[in-house]
């Protein structure tokens, strides 16, 4: 019996004989983890070994790929597969897929843009315009899948042809809108104070801090399972070096030409990006819809003979993909400084979804989180980049990004295998 | 004799123009397990899912605690303490044990998930069972063995005080060493004052187990005896031909108008 010694065995205990509470070393605790990537149960490893790999060959290739300036130009192109991933992950959750989530971002973005151009309205009222469409959009195509029964494939496929339309009828063949509202555009064009930054980035850490802090303390305390103290610090510092790190790097000035004139700060959007993780972590994690959703992907027999209303989680996971997707239209067009009718169309989408299975999200439904989202879109935002700066022609791009994919769903499917064979 | 907890009166129910259950009275003691048992196509299920609210009844009369109830859905039926752990089991896999054992019912403080208080209530309860063989609660459900899967259901159930349990098939897909582990679950069960209901085709297990057995025949109540009273070869005769000696129905039903 592996309970911690400052714990005093409670009565029930004795019955129970062979619980583990923790793993009691930090030894044990790696032992542990490797046992289960064994069992086929990768997480985002892949995708951070891949980052590496991406990150060394294009440092040694390009002197320029490592540098403050593109650094930050790669977060910002990052944030709008980033912020559609995250959406396709809670349709992925579902075992579902949605094919019209980046004509959906288009069709949104569009909107935002026509109702501040035509209508005056202000960023904000247009931005809420622009997700509530995309949600009605999901909503629509969630009770399509729930009630009649399609396929998700074939309902979003649909949806991918007809959502087309929208941009081009309201921009017209050729045209574009301008996207150039200060706060929308400024997402991406325009840091904040690098002041500001260190103030964020030092809220992040400590509040992370306190809140594993306090939950180990907690768990602990009660007597339930709990991460050795050793790895609970090895995580806060981990995150602290990241999040300080990149706070640092993108507080130095990165100007291509430094005594001309200064570009320093975190990137706008990159705030954006991280609320929205932070948000939907604690969605998936720590709420009753969050723990419904994995149940739905995972059997969703069971989770309606438990009493969880599976349409209305279908349905949800839809909105939020296409809510998300709207998020990322703006997020593109504010990149762009444009909307035209041909934005959210051709690979926006597969580059999301590639980047959310990449990111160790099960295209068979039932695993994935939010951060998968993240680390997968930089992944697939830095190929793009890397082979811009080496000027290589478009095709070559093409096939690099369809190889990834492929690889990364192959990792999906074969360590699903080995999950069924090691049962972990 | 005790009141029982749960009472079936007079129960019929059609499909179209099948009869599938004639008068059918059914009832579980608290602290017995009464076993139901019968042929394929006997009204087993038909019943359990009557049983269950997933059904409703033509005719017939469903007391509980000896009082009248009015069951519309299983939500009705789970409100009254009645818990139903099917052959499938509806387990999530990639889910785990405390997460399962409260899928659909989560604690809460405030809007986020009482992660604690759960762990400690499930840890708890398979303690109550003398549940030895899990490694840890917070392991996922894909990792377990068919025994060790089948107590997460029935604990499941237990988890909320629930007065009746029925078990479809338990033991069906398990090997012998597990079968004993929910075997042994089961009499824990009705020793805690529960009425348990096992469905079964195996007789070894029901002889084993049960204090009462209810046979069913083409949709009627062959016989309800005590265990004491009956042997296999009885069982099985009133399993396959709806009497045994002075056991049974009276006339064959088969031949009997429908």
């Amino acid at each position: 019996m592996t309970v911690g010694s400052d714990i005093p065995a409670k009565t029930a205990d004795s019955d129970f004989a062979n619980d583990n509470r923790q793993a009691a070393t930090i030894g044990d605790a790696a032992r542990d983890y490797l046992n289960r990537l064994r069992g086929g149960d990768m997480g985002s490893l892949p995708a951070i070994l891949g980052l590496v790999v991406l990150f060394g060959v294009f440092t040694t290739l390009h002197d320029r790929f490592l540098t403050t300036y593109n650094m930050a130009n790669l977060v910002i192109q990052a944030s709008s597969i980033i912020v559609l991933a995250m959406g396709i992950v809670f349709v992925l959750l579902l075992g579902e897929i949605d094919l019209s989530a980046g004509v959906a971002g288009g069709a949104s973005a569009t909107i935002i843009a026509l109702v501040m151009i035509d209508y005056d309205w202000p960023w904000w009222a247009a931005t809420i315009a622009g997700i509530a469409a995309g949600a009605v959009i999901g909503f629509v195509i969630g009770s399509l899948v729930s009630f009649l029964g399609i396929p998700s494939f074939v309902v979003t496929l649909a949806f991918f042809l007809a959502l087309q339309a929208v941009p081009l009828k309201l921009i017209g063949s050729g045209g574009s809108l301008r996207f150039d509202d200060s706060v929308l555009r400024g997402l991406s064009i325009k840091n904040i104070p690098v002041t500001a930054g260190w103030i964020a980035a030092g809220l992040i850490v400590v509040g992370f801090a306190a809140l594993s802090l306090w939950r180990y303390r907690s768990r602990s305390a009660r007597g339930l399972v709990h991460q050795p103290l050793a790895l609970v610090v090895i995580q806060i510092v981990v995150l602290a070096a990241i999040v300080l790190g990149l706070t640092a790097l993108l507080s130095a000035n990165r100007a291509p030409n430094p005594n001309l004139f200064e570009i320093s700060g975190i990137p706008r959007v990159l705030p954006v990006v991280i609320a929205l993780l932070l948000f939907w972590t604690f969605v998936l994690t720590r709420t009753r819809f969050g723990r419904h959703l994995y149940a739905v992907g995972g059997n969703a027999e069971a989770a309606r003979r438990a009493g969880i209303n599976v349409t209305r989680i279908k349905i949800s996971a839809f909105m939020i993909c296409t809510g998300m997707a709207a998020i990322s239209g703006l997020l593109s067009a504010s990149y762009t400084g444009k909307v035209s009718p041909g934005s959210g169309g051709g690979n926006v989408l597969l580059y999301a979804v590639a980047a959310a299975v990449i990111g160790g999200t099960s295209l068979f439904g039932g695993r994935g989180r939010a951060m998968d989202a993240v680390i997968g879109g930089l992944v697939i935002a830095t190929i793009p980049n890397g082979l811009g700066l080496l000027n290589q022609a478009a095709y070559i791009n093409f096939v690099v990004t369809g190889g990834v994919l492929l690889l990364a769903a192959s990792v999906d499917a074969i360590s699903r295998r080995r999950r069924s064979a090691a049962g972990v | 004799m005790t009141q029982p907890l749960l009472e079936l009166r007079g129960v019929n129910k059609s499909f179209g123009v099948v009869h599938v259950l004639h008068d059918v009275d059914f009832a579980v003691y608290p602290g017995q397990v009464t076993a139901l048992v019968g042929d394929n196509g006997a009204g087993k299920s038909t019943l359990v899912k009557i049983i269950a609210g997933i059904y409703g009844r033509d005719t017939g009369d469903y007391l509980f605690d000896g009082e009248q109830v009015n069951v519309h859905g299983p939500r009705d039926v789970a409100d009254l303490g009645v818990e139903v752990v099917y052959q499938d089991l509806a387990l999530c896999d990639n889910l785990d044990i405390v997460e399962n054992m409260f899928l659909g019912r989560e604690l809460r403080s405030g809007i986020v998930l009482d992660d604690n208080a759960m762990e400690e209530k499930a840890r708890e309860t398979l303690a109550s069972l003398s549940v030895r063989t899990v490694k840890s609660v917070r392991q996922s459900v894909a990792s377990l063995s068919g025994g060790q899967r089948q107590t997460v259901a029935i604990a499941k159930a237990v988890l909320w005080n629930s007065k009746v349990v029925l078990l479809d098939e338990p033991t069906a897909a398990l090997g012998v060493a597990q079968t004993r582990q929910v075997l042994d679950l089961v009499r824990r069960l009705a020793d805690r004052g529960l009425g348990v209901v096992l469905i079964s085709h195996n007789m070894t297990d029901v002889l084993e187990v049960a204090d009462r057995i209810t046979a069913l025949y083409l949709g009627r109540v062959a016989a309800d005896v005590f265990k004491e009273d009956v042997n296999q070869t009885q069982i099985v005769e009133l399993i396959t031909t709806g009497r045994s000696g002075e056991l049974g129905i009276a006339e064959n039903p088969a031949t009997a108008t429908v």
